[in-house]
């Protein structure tokens, strides 16, 4: 103990009391400060990058089932819209042959009346023909018989005959 | 870091080796020694490398014209304050074999206990009956070798600490170069020693004291195993003004909590409680204490053993003595490796849990 106090130096100790204070200070501001505010800085910034890294995960995820929740919604108007247009299809070819087939009956009928008239006028006009036909030759036959004045008695007195006064 | 590995014992084998050459030159320089004069200069080379000098010697070897020891050393500033402050280089001193004269008064280094006394023109020393100088010891505030490499190591970590910190801002939090090797450390430091023992409200405050103690000490371990030879952990000034400023923390940052439980520890009976209270108060300065008493114990005794180790090459004299002791060292040497980081961690490790008594909050 008495070699030990013996050996303590006060200069000794005055300096390194001195140097070691003012290293610490000075380590303090240039050194240790800005060394743990980066690593801090970095160990926060690791921090906040995984946890939006997980947010991003959950939000892609998310995002995948709305995806895929439209994609189905989609396919699901496109198969109605499909069917919709078949439907319509069909329709409008039974509406074109319905109204093909009820013009066409009326066209028919109408041709049939057509016709039906056109024959009434065409017996008509025969009939006619055929009148005025038979009174030419009638009067035709006529002149001949009554071309002379001896037929002509003859017929007159032929029809006088028959004519009786009653 | 593979490499590091790899050339980590090549470098401790180079350090042991250094060593080696080192105490060779001061040790084995005469022939004639017999062993027991051997024996006795081992011991005063190992002592005197223990202590503070107030020169940066390297090595020294005895001339064998003239017959004079010769240093290679680095002069320091010398600092004595005797009414007023007195200043000249330690190369003046010669190694107590010079009288210096300033302002007036004359100052002559003792090479036994490495003190500057105040003395008279002829530099003659009074010893009292245990050879202690009775003469008037100046206050010495000299930039001794253990000063000058304390300095050393502020700048350096100041430095080093400094780039990492500009690496961090450059980089965005990112760390390059030798700062891949710190980082993980100062993570460490914060993640299982600062925030475990104080918590992770008040763990911030602290924070630089721990990083630069731990830093610190680590250092000055890892330096003293460098053939420089310096001792600065190993020396009760340096643990003391270490272990000072943790009980100075400890105290002025703590919370009523903390003095209850010293002064009046509840939840206790009455009779224990005044029983209690003297126990604790001279705990409070018994573990800052034990701290300053550990980091200075270890350190010491690692290098007494690594140079006792290193001596007893010279003391076999022999290929198979001296080369099994130059083995001894060498594991020696990688073992105070591991000392040195355990020595910082612990010093760390327990500065953090007495500044975690101080803040802790009640919670029972």
């Amino acid at each position: 103990m008495e070699k030990l106090l013996s050996e303590f130096s006060i200069g000794l100790f005055f300096w390194q009391t001195v140097i070691f204070v003012c290293l610490i200070f000075l380590l303090k501001k240039y050194a240790w400060k800005p060394i743990l505010d980066s690593v801090n800085e970095r160990e926060e910034g690791i921090k906040n990058a995984l946890l939006s890294a997980e947010k991003a995960k959950e939000e892609m995820a998310s995002l995948q089932s709305d995806n895929e929740q439209t994609l189905k919604k989609a396919r699901l108007e496109r198969d109605g819209l499909l069917k919709e247009a078949r439907e319509i299809k069909q329709k409008l070819i039974d509406d074109a042959k319905n109204e093909a087939s009820a013009e066409a009956k009326k066209i028919l009928i109408q041709a049939q009346e057509t016709i039906k008239s056109e024959k009434n006028a065409a017996i008509v006009d025969l009939k006619n023909q055929v009148a005025n036909l038979s009174v030419e030759i009638a009067e035709k036959v006529l002149k001949e018989k009554l071309s002379n004045d001896k037929s002509q008695m003859e017929l007159v007195k032929e029809l006088v005959k028959d004519v009786s006064l009653k | 870091m593979k490499n590091f590995i790899k050339l980590f014992p090549i470098i401790t084998l180079f350090f042991v080796g250094s060593f080696y050459l080192q105490a060779s030159f001061e040790i084995n320089t005469k022939e004639t020694n017999s062993k027991g004069s051997k024996k006795s200069e081992i011991k005063e080379y190992i002592n005197h490398h223990l202590k503070d000098s107030h020169s940066y010697s390297l090595t020294s070897y005895t001339d064998e014209q003239t017959g004079k020891k010769v240093y290679i050393e680095i002069p320091l500033p010398v600092i004595l304050y005797d009414n007023g402050f007195h200043f000249f280089m330690s190369s003046s001193l010669k190694h107590g074999k010079k009288v210096v004269e300033s302002d007036g008064n004359y100052y002559k280094l003792n090479y036994h206990d490495s003190k500057i006394y105040k003395t008279n023109k002829q530099g003659v020393f009074n010893f009292d009956e245990n050879h202690h100088p009775t003469n008037y010891a100046p206050l010495d505030f000299s930039i001794t070798k253990n000063i000058a490499t304390i300095i050393l190591v502020a700048i350096l970590m100041f430095l080093l600490f400094r780039s990492l910190a500009k690496s961090f801002i450059s980089n965005n939090g990112i760390s390059k170069g030798i700062g891949r090797f710190f980082e993980p450390i100062i993570l460490y430091i914060r993640d299982d020693i600062a925030i475990p023992n104080i918590g992770e409200k008040k763990y911030k405050d602290y924070m630089s004291f721990l990083l630069t103690v731990f830093f610190f000490i680590w250092f000055l371990n890892m330096l003293g195993l460098t053939p420089l030879g310096v001792n600065v952990t190993g020396n009760i000034a340096v643990t003391f003004s270490l272990a000072l400023l943790t009980f100075l923390i400890t105290n002025l940052t703590a919370n009523k909590n903390y003095w209850g439980h010293i002064f009046w520890m509840p939840g206790v009976p009455m009779l224990i409680k005044i029983v209690l209270a003297p126990i604790e108060l001279l705990g409070v300065f018994i573990k800052p204490f034990s701290l300053l008493i550990r980091l200075y114990a270890n350190i010491q005794a690692g290098h007494i053993v690594l140079y006792s180790l290193i001596g007893l090459m010279f003391i076999f004299n022999n290929m198979i003595g001296s080369s099994l002791s130059f083995v001894l060292a060498f594991f020696i040497s990688i073992i105070e490796i591991l000392v040195a980081l355990l020595q910082a961690y612990i010093f760390t490790m327990l500065s953090a849990l007495y500044f975690g008594f101080a803040v802790a909050e009640e919670d029972h």
